[in-house]
């Protein structure tokens, strides 16, 4: 049914596409633009916080009525931030990063010809490329986009007289987060059922590559997470337009008595915090699982404790939906609640310390092939390591009194969710852009962005981590009010340094991405020479992925080097070459690794 | 001078669009032996560059941090912070070793095969244990503190006082003579009659009440703080006291500590005095008046606006300078219009 080519037209086949490769460029794309809407204010907020009462021609240019001679205004500060990073975790590192991935990757590494429903795949899409419009459009309306923090907390949020970006700015921001929550479980959904039954022969679960077994454990966490938010959305939309109460009590502000009474805005945390905390998983897991295929591949070795690695995988998304309250130590709730996440949030520690070591066992006497993907693979773990570090002192509830909310937080996720996930990102655009577009993207282009990006991203959140110590509050427009922190400003400065260049570096990525599209090199059919079924399929992309039958899979995804004798590693390889593709049969008296 | 300036970026970009054109031209794509040699040594370069930093911060950026803590059960977090400290900071130093010389050791050649080690139970469970073992520690410490911290029933002598937030600022009201906070809600604010923190008036309680803008505590003894907020979140956040919690319209949270030192005493204290010598040599080159150490009350949740400057000093004062200051205060009858 597939074989047969039925003819496209330019809508059919770019834009209301059904095809899981299309749809996964579209996320893509999507997600770039979304992510240099974020990048651009976060570089704007940079330069407030550096220098606090200088005229920048590009505030003024940007920033329209919300700043003075080129000043910006403490509520467009506000949102910025907001903005910022509504779209980096949402728009950019669930859909960018799982919705891009999940789509391109699960139908052909398990050997199905598209996802389980392709119209649902579409319609997923197009509710997320809604969601960004309305996102995208929040940004104009008269005064200012919502401005309470990416976590919304009411009743700031709930409250237009409280903060000017609570009015229509909010308003849209809910609307918009509804739709993407629309959006992220249909994906979710499509990507579970697909990964359980479409399955080609031989390709058991235990021989799922892990890219597969990470984002199908993702998908489950969006599953059991995303409808709490949601449900915490509509709630507020209530509060703020119909007139309940179920976040806010006792308000006295504008000079009058709210009439709101009996709710409390805990709850509202306790909801959030419920997708807010798996949340970060849902980030992460996916780059997790693509520098596992990626470091494995190029290390030309197989990845180190492949079960340990899903029961790690698995562990983490358990522990993740029993651990939000980390985040509301100090938020008024039962301080036994607070022993009780304690508990639960330092036990992640464990199975992330396997995941980690057993990168590093991974790459130990391995033939390490230094492409651009394998660095950013590298880059990971070493900042998932420094940032998962410094969640050993932020989840110790005695501990995060004194750092609750600082800059030491900032600096903390920043570096484990957000570099970290980005990198994993990058990973995979260098790695499959082949896969994807048919050609290859530009190596010493490449290498560049690793190396500007790493030593930007640590120059930025390394020296973080002190100002956090020094007690500097995150989310203040400016610290000049306070003199006791006059001594911090020079470090703003040179993290806003390298904030800006780290920022301007990504437009290499971009150049080399664009311009590859159109004039890379074309792809040979399994440049990294790779064990996983995506590689046997055509450069050129059909629809149905394989032009013939599927292939059958006969072994795991990492039989890279295997030898003739399992024991002497000077022996040759088993089947002639570093790498064994799945669907090669087992040779008679091949063990089974 | 901007024009200049202008015309560097320009000539900039030209220069950068031009380099990457050049460099697109190159069709090697898959890394070489002779690429895996050069980003391998990079790596080594990184891990110089890395350890240089971690290094740099840690000596020059020490003089930065909050100085010990200001109350007695702080000492404790300090502790604990400096084991954790300690701990993830050899785990860092090691974990960040190998990644990177792992990476240079074994970059890629022609002539090198991969180990085929797929898997060890026991380096697995060694790796589970170990960072298990350690965590017990840290959750045991850390729980135990935390309890300690939290616990606020049993103090008798303790002071009891109200904070107050609204948008922008912090009130506190001390509970007087009684040791009791006469009822506050939000439908008492009547500010023509100067009730602004919403005191139910009626109470018995609340007569003797006093209400102030600036926080005076006495050393030595239990504070026992109450937080109200009228209008959205705010967090009551006293770094020097290892102190925060949140204030949460509808319901009062609470929280406590013992002053350890007076202001008179931490201004002499070591760590603040180098840290108040490096602001002001900062603050006289900018032609600012000098800064004196202070403890504060700062917002620390994002609540609007002026978040950025919603402050209270508080001063630590001996117990009989503390009652002196305490017993010059109105009383909220006194001051209430009826």
């Amino acid at each position: 049914m597939s074989e047969h080519h039925h003819k496209e037209t330019f809508v059919t086949k770019y834009i209301f596409s059904q095809d899981h490769k299309m749809i996964s460029k579209q996320f893509l794309v999507t997600g770039m633009f979304m992510g240099i809407i974020a990048v651009l204010m976060s570089m704007l907020f940079r330069l407030q916080l550096a220098w606090p009462d200088t005229s920048f021609t590009i505030v003024e240019a940007f920033l329209g009525s919300h700043q003075t001679n080129g000043i910006m205004d403490p509520d467009i500060y506000l949102a910025l931030v907001t903005i910022h990073g509504t779209i980096m975790v949402f728009f950019v590192l669930t859909a960018g990063l799982s919705g891009t991935f999940s789509n391109l990757l699960i139908p052909l590494q398990i050997g199905a010809r598209d996802m389980a429903s392709g119209f649902l795949n579409m319609i997923s899409y197009w509710l997320f490329f809604l969601s960004s419009v309305v996102m995208v459009i929040s940004l104009f309306v008269e005064a200012g986009p919502a401005s309470a923090g990416w976590t919304i907390y009411p009743p700031l949020s709930a409250l237009p007289q409280a903060i000017p970006g609570s009015g229509a700015g909010m308003t849209l921001w809910l609307v918009s987060m509804a739709i993407f929550i629309a959006s992220s479980l249909i994906g979710a959904l499509n990507y579970i059922v697909t990964v359980l039954n479409l399955r080609t022969k031989g390709m058991h679960m235990t021989r799922l590559p892990l890219t597969m077994w990470a984002f199908f454990i993702t998908a489950i966490i969006g599953v059991v997470s995303f409808p709490v938010l949601l449900s915490a959305a509509l709630l507020l939309i209530f509060d703020r337009s119909f007139g309940t109460s179920f976040f806010l009590s006792d308000i006295f502000i504008s000079g009058e008595v709210l009439h709101y009474q009996g709710g409390s805005p805990v709850l509202f945390e306790h909801l959030f915090w419920f997708l807010g905390h798996p949340e970060v998983y849902i980030v992460l897991l996916p780059a997790l699982g693509i520098t596992s295929e990626v470091i494995s591949t190029n290390s030309r070795k197989p990845i180190f404790g492949y079960r340990a690695m899903i029961l790690s995988i698995m562990a983490i998304a358990f522990l993740s939906t029993i651990v939000w309250g980390h985040h509301m130590f100090i938020s008024g709730m039962n301080p036994f609640l607070g022993s009780v996440f304690t508990f639960t949030t330092l036990l992640i520690a464990i199975p992330s310390a396997v995941k980690a070591f057993n990168y590093l066992t991974t790459l130990w006497k391995g033939n390490l092939q230094l492409n651009p993907a394998m660095l950013f693979s590298i880059g990971l773990v070493s900042t998932f390591v420094t940032g998962g570090l410094t969640g050993l002192v932020l989840g110790d509830s005695a501990l995060d009194i004194n750092i609750h909310d600082t800059y030491f937080v900032v600096a903390h996720f920043h570096l484990v969710m957000g570099v970290s996930a980005i990198f994993g990102m990058y990973a995979g655009v260098y790695h499959w852009f082949p896969k994807m577009y048919g050609r290859m993207m530009n190596k010493a282009l490449g290498y560049w962005h690793f190396w500007i990006t790493i030593i930007c991203a640590y120059g930025v959140f390394w020296p973080m981590h002190f100002i956090g110590l020094a007690g500097l509050p995150r989310r203040y427009y400016t610290n000049t009010e306070f003199p006791m922190f006059d001594d911090l400003a020079d470090i703003n400065v040179v993290i806003t340094l390298f904030a800006l260049v780290g920022g301007v570096a990504q437009l290499i990525f971009l150049a080399n991405f664009f311009i590859s599209m159109y004039r890379g090199p074309k792809a040979t059919q399994n440049p990294w020479k790779s064990n996983t079924l995506e590689w046997t399929t055509p450069v050129e992309h059909i629809h149905g992925n394989w032009p013939g039958k599927i292939p059958e899979v006969h072994r795991w995804a990492y039989d890279y080097s295997k030898r003739v004798d399992p024991d002497d590693d000077d022996s040759d390889f088993l089947h002639g070459e570093d790498f064994v593709l799945q669907t090669t049969p087992l040779l008679e008296g091949e063990e089974p690794s | 001078m901007l024009a200049l300036f202008y015309i560097f970026i320009g000539v900039a970009i030209g220069v950068s669009f031009w380099q990457i054109t050049r460099i697109m031209n190159l069709r090697s794509v898959i890394a070489d032996d002779h690429d895996n040699d050069k980003q391998g040594k990079y790596f080594l370069a990184f891990t110089v560059f890395f350890y240089a930093m971690m290094i740099y911060c840690l000596l020059a950026m020490n003089v930065l941090m909050l100085p010990e803590s200001a109350s007695i059960e702080g000492e404790h977090d300090d502790n604990l912070f400096d084991i954790t400290f300690w701990l993830i900071g050899i785990v860092q130093f090691i974990m960040q070793f190998l990644i990177f010389y792992f990476t240079y050791k074994y970059r890629g050649r022609k002539d090198r095969k991969a180990k085929f080690f797929a898997d060890s139970h026991q380096l697995e469970i060694i790796w589970t244990i170990i960072p298990a073992a350690v965590l017990v520690v840290l959750i045991g410490y850390g729980l135990w503190q935390w309890n300690e911290v939290m616990d606020l029933s049993e103090e008798k002598d303790a002071v009891v006082i109200e904070v107050y937030s609204q948008q922008f600022r912090w009130d506190a009201r001390y509970a007087g003579e009684d040791n009791t906070l006469g009822l506050g809600n939000v439908n008492y604010i009547d500010i023509d009659k100067l009730n602004t923190m919403g005191v139910d008036m009626t109470d018995p309680n609340a007569q003797d009440d006093k209400q102030v803008t600036e926080l005076v505590l006495p050393k030595g003894r239990k504070v026992h703080f109450k937080f109200r907020s009228q209008d959205v979140l705010h967090s009551a956040y006293m770094p020097h006291f290892r102190a925060q919690m949140n204030c949460v319209p509808g319901m009062v949270t609470e929280f406590g500590f013992t002053p350890k030192y007076t202001t008179e005493e931490m201004r002499l204290n070591p760590e603040v005095m180098d840290k108040t010598n490096a602001i002001n040599k900062i603050r006289k080159a900018k032609g600012e008046d000098p800064y004196e150490f202070d403890y504060l009350l700062l917002c620390n949740k994002i609540c609007g606006q002026a978040h950025f400057n919603m402050q209270m000093k508080i001063t630590v004062l001996e117990q009989d300078e503390y009652d002196k200051w305490i017993a010059a205060r109105p009383t909220l009858a006194e001051v209430i219009k009826k």
